[in-house]
């Protein structure tokens, strides 16, 4: 789950074996900074509604706070009439956020339970469940979403996170059948089956733990669809209008003429934390990526001892030098708990931390790293 | 069976399916189009329920199956009964107003964006590492702003502060709607903007998928071997990584569709531009339910329709898909 994530990458830095540490510092820098950035979205999901300075509803009638531009009262500014845009900034951002991981959460076991379900049975079952879901993601989702959710009169949450859940299996469960498929028929997995384990047991502990990283980048991929459509229903209007979460919040910006108005302080802020809440998501998945993949990396990988290679040289094997990370890498890293004992880092040198030091434990050494001659 | 026979069948399915949840979620969910013209009449009395009903012809005689078959008919006659918010007008009259329109923009700027992105996405994965690789997390940025708020802010910033394009609308009021000069010229200068917005929103998307494929089939033996028999650098990359990583991007064009329909229908209601994506809005907020249905059918069946196309082009340039077909 992304809501563990950063504590996870957070925490071992303090407590945890040396070996988690090693793969929090494997992680491309970008994933990293993904999961900080989420890590700051969550953190003001879940303290932000006990620390708004107002009540996000409360209109205040003096037409002196109408429209104010940020001040020190109002440090986001105020709407046409006078709520503080800070406080329904950290609500909206709990609602959206809760919205979208419980869709995440059911969406992704859906697809977990038909992608396994799919590939085990086989046969006529499988053909059955693959056609469900290549026609549930070839039909259009948002008009389908639309219609739905303009038939439910009572517009809560509640509706909104059943259809969306409802929609957004399709994709992870695809992904989850081709990979069950390859796993199945390992030997590993033929091995415990010989030993007499029972197929719910080889599915719980052999199949779907081996594809953690898959099912991980299909939850982050369903948060991600779900804070977009969500976003987006709202915006359109068919969603309950009367809570605050960020889609609602650019509803009522949008059609109170916020922006005609030069109110940037109140469109601006809901449509970025999206953004960057969005951001922050598609770089923790493609770091997801390509740690499964090492081939996707960026210049870090194509640019050992600063040479340029081409694509189409060889891939180099030795390294002379350590690899150059890049600043913000370097950065965050400065903050976790080897550097501050590591006295390279502490007298500033480069690359203080990079292993090949005598004893101690050496982490993410290219060659033992899991992705094979890891380059960076 | 042969590939796009397959396809085909698959489609048939997929179209049926789609017809059928089309036809239980008005029967199956609270909230229809008689109440909704009753909720906005109040004065209307209690027994006017009927003659609303038989009006709209949306009453439900005889049983589910004859009901179903007999909508099965109307949707093959095109045949999607009377609109609520624009009564007497037909639905199908409503649609036939309105389809052009998003066919000629969303269509167009999709296939902009479409090729651009996969451009993009090839130079990205040959200067691998270069500086338009480095500019990806910007475009993932660009991504994952709502489309409707980069739209909103293009809007504001390009039409209303800077006079560079129209503020909305299909085309200018002062011309006739026809095939004459004035009208076009309008119509093109209207629809710029928004195609603008729809090709920046999505070209990210392609072009991160092509450079990943790309990334991968540019480390392959063949290529390597190609490498070796001393080919020209462009040829390895366009005709042998390029070329083979363009098969799943193009499944990916298919598949994507439906997102970028989505995409587009948000387009509509920011520009106010005249297509199904607004029609759809004052449906939904006027409780136009056969409206909201017919609107919904039209758009899958496009969408299923626009998969079959690039099914036929996965044909005509996989021989994989054909050489199946032959050993048959």
């Amino acid at each position: 789950m992304t809501v563990a994530l950063p504590v996870t990458t957070e925490q071992p830095e303090l407590s945890a074996p040396p070996r988690q540490l090693g793969r929090w510092r494997r992680l491309p820098v970008h994933a990293k900074v993904g999961a900080v950035l989420m890590g700051l979205f969550v953190l003001a999901a879940i303290i932000g509604p006990l620390v708004t300075p107002y009540d996000p509803s409360y209109q205040n009638p003096s037409p002196s706070l109408s429209m104010q531009p940020p001040s020190a009262a109002h440090l986001l500014g105020t709407t046409q009439s006078g709520q503080d845009v800070l406080s329904q900034l950290l609500v909206g951002i709990r609602l959206t956020l809760e919205l979208a991981l419980i869709v995440g959460v059911v969406a992704t076991a859906l697809s977990v339970i038909v992608g396994v379900t799919a590939a085990f049975l086989g046969g006529f079952w499988d053909e059955f469940l693959s056609l469900l879901s290549n026609v549930f993601l070839v039909i259009p989702a948002l008009p389908l979403l639309i219609v739905l959710l303009g038939y439910l009169s009572q517009r809560g949450q509640t509706p909104t996170i059943l259809v969306l859940s409802l929609l957004g299996w399709p994709w992870g469960a695809r992904l989850v059948r081709a990979q069950t498929m390859a796993i199945r028929s390992r030997d590993f997995i033929a091995a415990s089956r010989e030993t007499g384990e029972k197929t719910w047991r080889i599915l719980a502990f052999e199949i779907i733990p081996n594809q953690t990283g898959l099912i991980a980048a299909s939850f982050v991929n369903t948060v991600l669809y779900a804070i977009g459509a969500s976003v987006a229903l709202a915006f359109i209007g068919v969603t309950d209008l009367s809570s605050w979460s960020l889609g609602t919040m650019l509803y009522w910006a949008q059609s109170q003429q916020a922006l005609q108005l030069g109110a940037w302080w109140w469109f601006a802020p809901p449509g970025l934390a999206v953004a960057l809440m969005g951001t922050a998501l598609v770089l923790l998945n493609t770091g997801i990526d390509e740690l499964g993949n090492p081939r996707l990396r960026d210049a870090a990988g194509a640019v050992p001892g600063g040479r340029r290679v081409r694509p189409t040289d060889p891939t180099p094997v030795l390294l002379a030098e350590p690899p150059r990370r890049s600043r913000l890498g370097g950065f965050l890293r400065a903050f976790s708990r080897s550097s501050l004992l590591d006295s390279d880092a502490a007298a500033g040198r480069p690359g203080g931390s990079w292993p090949g030091r005598p004893g101690g434990w050496r982490p993410g050494r290219p060659g033992d790293g899991e992705n094979g001659g890891d380059l960076r | 069976m042969p590939f796009i026979l397959r396809r085909l069948a698959f489609y048939v399915v997929a179209g049926w399916v789609a017809l059928t949840a089309n036809f239980f979620i008005p029967r199956a969910m609270p909230g229809n189009a008689v109440q909704a013209i009753m909720s906005k009449f109040p004065n209307l009395q209690p027994s006017a329920y009927r003659a609303i009903e038989a009006m709209l012809g949306v009453g439900h005689p005889g049983s589910l199956w004859h009901q179903y078959v007999s909508y099965l008919d109307d949707v093959a006659h095109f045949n999607f009964g009377t609109s609520v918010s624009e009564y007497p007008a037909s639905v199908s009259s409503l649609l036939a107003q309105t389809i052009p329109w998003t066919l000629a923009l969303v269509g167009t700027a999709t296939v902009i964006a479409f090729a651009i992105g996969t451009g993009l996405g090839i130079l990205a994965a040959w200067r691998h590492g270069g500086w338009l690789d480095r500019t990806l997390p910007g475009l993932m940025f660009l991504q994952a702003v709502p489309y409707f708020f980069l739209a909103l802010i293009l809007l504001e910033v390009l039409a209303v502060s800077l006079h560079l394009f129209p503020i909305g609308q299909g085309y200018s009021q002062t011309v006739i709607p026809g095939w004459n000069w004035p009208f076009i010229s309008s119509a093109i200068y209207h629809s710029i903007l928004p195609a603008f917005t729809i090709v920046i929103t999505s070209v990210a998307g392609w072009m991160l998928q092509m450079r990943n494929v790309m990334v991968t089939t540019i480390g392959e033996d063949y290529v390597l071997a190609g490498q070796a028999k001393g080919l020209p650098v462009r040829r390895l990359v366009v005709s042998y990584a390029a070329r083979n990583a363009f098969l799943p991007q193009l499944q990916g064009f298919g598949l994507a569709l439906g997102f970028v329909v989505s995409g587009a229908l948000i387009m509509e209601i920011v520009f106010s531009y005249p297509g199904i994506g607004l029609l759809l809005l004052s449906a939904v907020s006027s409780n136009d339910y056969p409206l909201m249905q017919a609107i919904f059918l039209v758009i899958t069946f496009a969408v299923l329709l626009a998969n079959l196309i690039v099914d036929l082009v996965i044909v005509a340039v996989d021989p994989r898909t054909r050489s199946r077909e032959g050993a048959r």
